[in-house]
């Protein structure tokens, strides 16, 4: 389980940029990013190299952010490889609420679910000898 | 035309005989039937025999809204329930609504006085009237109902909503006069405009506006638009509902003297101001059985005239609204306080105390939009949790002001701070 950062924002010009800048001036390092768009407003996820540091600076700038364990699963950079895993949960009856991957240089190909049931999820990934669990750097 | 000559016509100096002694009798009545008014009396140290003429008013004490409030349901009654043959309520400041009781001579006074105004703009037993106001606890269909039928003019009782069925039944029944807000009216015109029809093509004639402010500009729209006669109606249901309308010389609206004696007063000292003056109009209701009112605050500011209209009607005027002594706003015809609004947001934990009201009018129709700061301390990870809670605070706010509202949810921090009294209101409608 790696930890993931939630933060609302109002879809409207500058916002995302306020949060941006508030992680660049402490130094950390966004690993994946991604914003769910809903109308006027939309919620980023991110997995940032310093959770708590942005967290804690992301509060202070009075944003309303959350932090949540989600499963991370690393793969070989390869086609099919999503497929697997997504069947796999799939047939055990585990909804994936959402999903997102990146790669780096450290790590192979890294994905993130937010899945309805963890703990079936865990196990199933841990057999299948894909479930992440190392620090996000 | 008159619905009651004798009356709309008398000298002034016998229609005050009139209030004189209606007054001493509604001060004894309210001193020993009204729990509220006993009350109010006996600490200002005021005796029923202490108030012998109209000059005495000024030593009456006003009554608030927060009163009804605070003696909701039934302590500013002064008949027993069993006289009681209807009541009607509206939201109150804060929660609690605002009850109004009316006894069988209540109800025929109150569809007497708009009678009596909707003769004196033209409307005869042969009149069609579409009854456009919301039917049901709110006051204006039931009131235009029943001063139709008082007329013996024909009512469509359609209320509020379902405009293409509003047109339809206009041209089919042909209809002659309609009751509805002034922005209704503007926006039926325009619907009816783009389903390639005109309301001037329709029988038509003459329009009671009001339950809102409106302005001579709208006037003038609505009448290029419809090719009908416009007129100003004004009422509040602590009053009893609609009660008063400008007749055809269109220079005011007559308040009917035998059942209200009104004053103008400075909202800030509470002191009477002369005619002319723009003021508070304070209203005391002469003729109310089941809840009478001293001194009625009504918080609409306006203008009082007491020369003898050119239509011959002696009774006192006053002219058109021209806004509010206190921060109550009307979103289509429906009455809102900041205050009802803050009260739902507050029981909303996922919600920040700062929030903006902010009123449009859009395509003739009032818009409501509620900017509200998310509490920063909520964990939010999902689209849907925000668009719930959207949904949640827009049923409240629904249920509590009778009206719908857009809640948009904005980041914390980012709605203005004031030091001192807050602003908490954009207003962007042109009336």
């Amino acid at each position: 389980m790696i930890k993931q950062i939630s933060v609302f924002v109002e879809n409207k010009p500058g916002r995302l940029s306020a949060v941006t800048n508030v992680l660049f001036t402490r130094g950390i390092n966004l690993r994946a990013f991604m914003i769910a768009d809903a109308g006027d407003f939309g919620i980023i996820r991110m997995v940032v190299d310093k959770t708590n540091e942005a967290y804690k600076a992301l509060k202070e700038a009075g944003f309303t952010v959350a932090v949540n364990e989600v499963l991370a699963v690393e793969v070989e950079d390869k086609p099919g490889e999503l497929f697997k895993i997504s069947k796999a949960l799939g047939d055990a009856g585990v909804n994936i609420e959402y999903v997102y991957a990146f790669t780096s240089e450290k790590h192979k190909a890294l994905i993130i679910f937010r899945v309805s049931d963890n703990e079936k999820a865990k196990q199933i990934l841990e057999k299948m000898g894909v479930l992440f669990k190392g620090e996000i750097e | 035309m008159f619905w009651n000559p004798t009356i709309e016509r008398m000298p002034k100096k016998d229609l005050e005989k009139i209030q004189e002694k209606k007054l001493r009798a509604l001060v004894n009545n309210a001193y020993n039937y009204s729990p509220f008014y006993r009350k109010k009396f006996d600490e200002l140290g005021i005796k029923p025999e202490n108030i012998r003429s109209l000059e005495d008013v000024e030593k009456l004490p006003f009554t608030r809204k927060v009163d009804l409030r605070e003696n909701y349901p039934f302590g500013m009654f002064a008949v027993p329930l069993s006289q009681i043959v209807r009541f009607h309520a509206s939201s109150g400041t804060t929660g609690k609504p605002t009850l109004v009781g009316y006894t069988e001579s209540d109800i025929k006074v109150w569809a007497e006085s708009l009678c009596r105004g909707l003769v004196s703009c033209g409307v005869t037993h042969e009149d069609v009237i579409q009854i456009a106001y919301g039917y049901g606890l709110f006051t204006g269909g039931l009131g235009f109902h029943y001063a139709a039928e008082m007329i013996g003019a024909t009512a469509l009782p359609i209320s509020t909503g379902n405009t293409a069925r509003q047109i339809e039944l206009m041209r089919d029944l042909g209809v002659t006069a309609i009751a509805c807000t002034p922005s209704y009216m503007l926006y039926m015109a325009e619907f009816a405009e783009k389903m390639g029809a005109s309301l001037k093509d329709t029988k038509l004639r003459i329009g009671i506006f009001g339950a809102e402010p409106w302005s001579e500009e709208t006037r003038k729209r609505i009448e290029e638009k419809t090719g009908i006669t416009a007129y100003d109606v004004y009422g509040t249901s602590e009053l009893s509902g609609p009660l008063f309308t400008e007749c055809t010389e269109r220079s005011g609206l007559h308040i009917w003297a035998d059942h209200f004696l009104i004053e103008v007063i400075d909202p800030k000292t509470g002191e009477r101001l002369g005619e002319g003056e723009k003021g508070e109009l304070v209203v005391t209701t002469l003729s109310k059985e089941a809840m009478p009112l001293i001194r009625w605050r009504t918080g609409d500011i306006t203008v009082m005239e007491t020369e003898k209209c050119s239509c011959g009607r002696t009774h006192p005027r006053i002219m058109r609204i021209l806004g509010r002594s206190d921060d109550m706003l009307i979103i289509r015809g429906v009455n809102v306080f900041p205050s009802q609004v803050e009260h739902v947001l507050m029981q909303i934990p996922e919600l920040g105390e700062h929030y903006m009201i902010i009123l449009d009018r859009v395509e003739n129709l009032d818009e409501m939009t509620i900017q509200v700061e998310l509490n920063e301390k909520v964990q939010i990870d999902k689209p849907a949790e925000i668009i719930n809670l959207k949904r949640r605070a827009e049923e409240k706010l629904k249920s509590v002001l009778g009206v719908h509202a857009n809640v948009e949810i904005v980041n914390p921090g980012t709605i203005q701070r004031f030091e001192g009294k807050a602003k908490r209101i954009i207003d962007k409608r042109k009336i």
